[in-house]
């Protein structure tokens, strides 16, 4: 395959090379691993990248809101809310939290929860069903943990505590 | 035996349960695994976190089969938790160590004829604050676990003063998101204060020393996805018996969790010296249930 492109390289050394650049790749982010540096170069997809960009983040909270109505232990915190404007919402919102060029313009998390008395059953219930969207969709594990390290913070506001 | 099969069938029929059946909402794996003394943790180590799935509106529970064969020992134990709310946890643990080697030495030094000793824990363990996934200082629980001697004979003999200890356990568990390579790292650390010899299958105080003592234990995981954790744990151990070096307790796991219902959990355990026979290594395999 790919004869016409690189035909200095044998199917084999183009993999050997592929593997060099794998190792060199992981070397890279091991160094840079500091907490939300979002500095990568042209090679290293970025969290929002590796979220399918706003199109895949809007395709996991289309999935995530059909396991929510699903749920029956979190699915009457939703009633009457406007699904448009919700999905709208919180796509934006994870797309800004990734490193998108998205802006979040919904109410802030502690006012938008002030008076549900959401419970940790209900939180978990809900980190849950986003986990398993984002699998539906095929996100890797350290994709996902990158994400859900930027959720995480919310919790008390989400929570009321 | 008997009901030790009987626990195995409900094993079973946990994992393949009716679809509509309720199960506690935590988080995957977050409910550790059955640890040898009953409380939820690793294998040889206790951690903040309480058995089962339940979150704070419901209620949880465990069931567990374990078993450990070193060189020279073996040891069985059957284990059952319920945990309220996931703010506290009670479980109830029955260890049988076949002595096998030991018996030799015990019938020439002592004229002693047993071939296993048995021993009881009833634990508690009380989620103190925090959240293992979402507080920022982690998740802090205190618990006692109550340990019964069921043949005293041999321990008397080698020197243990009771057959009855209990241990008071500090516990702080915090997840890490995203901390190894992308992945998420789950540190343990416990104190335990403690008289017990060979966590109380060989009694509890002894000639050497017969007081309380602060032991320090530890262990750190990383899960490779949701489904597995690879890790490892210390257990720092008192030695009270001139009778015979007791060493610290180590081990290498991996856990697989493929749903909420079951945890399977294998390791290389180390023991170090028990009882006069050497260095003490071999395998630990844990089966859990959760409901």
């Amino acid at each position: 395959m790919c004869h016409h492109t690189t035909p200095r390289f044998t199917g084999l050394a183009r993999r050997v090379l592929m593997l060099l650049a794998g190792f060199a790749l992981a070397g890279c982010q091991a160094l840079t691993t500091a907490p939300d540096s979002e500095t990568n170069s042209n090679t290293e997809p970025t969290l929002y990248q590796q979220l399918g960009e706003r199109a895949g983040l809007a395709q996991i909270v289309e999935d995530l809101l059909y396991l929510i109505v699903d749920d029956e232990r979190i699915n009457h915190q939703f009633k009457g809310v406007n699904v448009a404007e919700f999905h709208r919402h919180l796509t934006d919102q994870l797309c800004q939290l990734s490193g998108g060029p998205c802006t979040y313009s919904g109410r802030s998390m502690r006012k938008a929860h002030a008076d549900m008395a959401i419970t940790e059953t209900q939180f978990n219930a809900l980190a849950e069903n986003l986990i398993l969207a984002m699998e539906q969709n095929g996100i890797g594990t350290g994709a996902q943990n990158r994400l859900l390290k930027r959720l995480i913070p919310m919790h008390p506001d989400i929570r009321n505590l | 035996m008997t009901h030790r099969l009987l626990i195995l069938a409900t094993l079973f029929a946990l994992a393949c349960p009716p679809a509509s059946a309720a199960i506690g909402s935590r988080i995957w794996a977050t409910g550790g695994v059955s640890t040898i003394e009953g409380s939820a943790g690793g294998g040889l180590v206790p951690w903040a976190l309480l058995g089962s799935y339940a979150s704070d509106e419901e209620w949880g529970g465990t069931l567990a089969l374990s078993q450990a064969e070193t060189d020279d020992y073996s040891l069985s134990v059957t284990g059952a938790g319920v945990n309220w709310n996931n703010r506290i946890e009670l479980t109830v643990a029955r260890q049988t160590l076949d002595l096998d080697e030991l018996v030799f030495s015990l019938k020439d030094g002592f004229g002693l004829e047993q071939d296993e000793l048995n021993q009881d824990i009833i634990g508690a363990k009380v989620r103190l604050a925090g959240d293992v996934l979402y507080s920022p200082w982690g998740q802090w629980s205190a618990g006692v676990q109550y340990k019964r001697q069921r043949d005293f004979t041999v321990p008397d003999a080698i020197g243990a003063r009771d057959d009855s200890g209990t241990d008071l356990l500090l516990s702080a568990s915090k997840l890490i998101f995203a901390a190894v390579f992308d992945r998420n790292l789950l540190v343990n650390a416990t104190a335990r204060a403690t008289k017990a010899n060979q966590g109380g299958l060989l009694g509890f105080g002894g000639d050497r020393n017969n007081g309380y003592e602060v032991m320090a234990e530890a262990s750190v995981g990383v899960f490779v996805n949701r489904q597995w954790l690879v890790g490892a744990e210390y257990r720092q151990k008192p030695d009270n018996l001139s009778f015979a070096n007791e060493d610290d307790w180590w081990d290498l796991f991996v856990a697989w969790v493929p749903d909420r219902r079951l945890a399977v959990t294998a390791a290389l355990v180390n023991l170090g010296d028990v009882a006069t026979l050497d260095d003490q290594q071999g395998l630990y395999l844990s089966l859990q249930g959760s409901f």
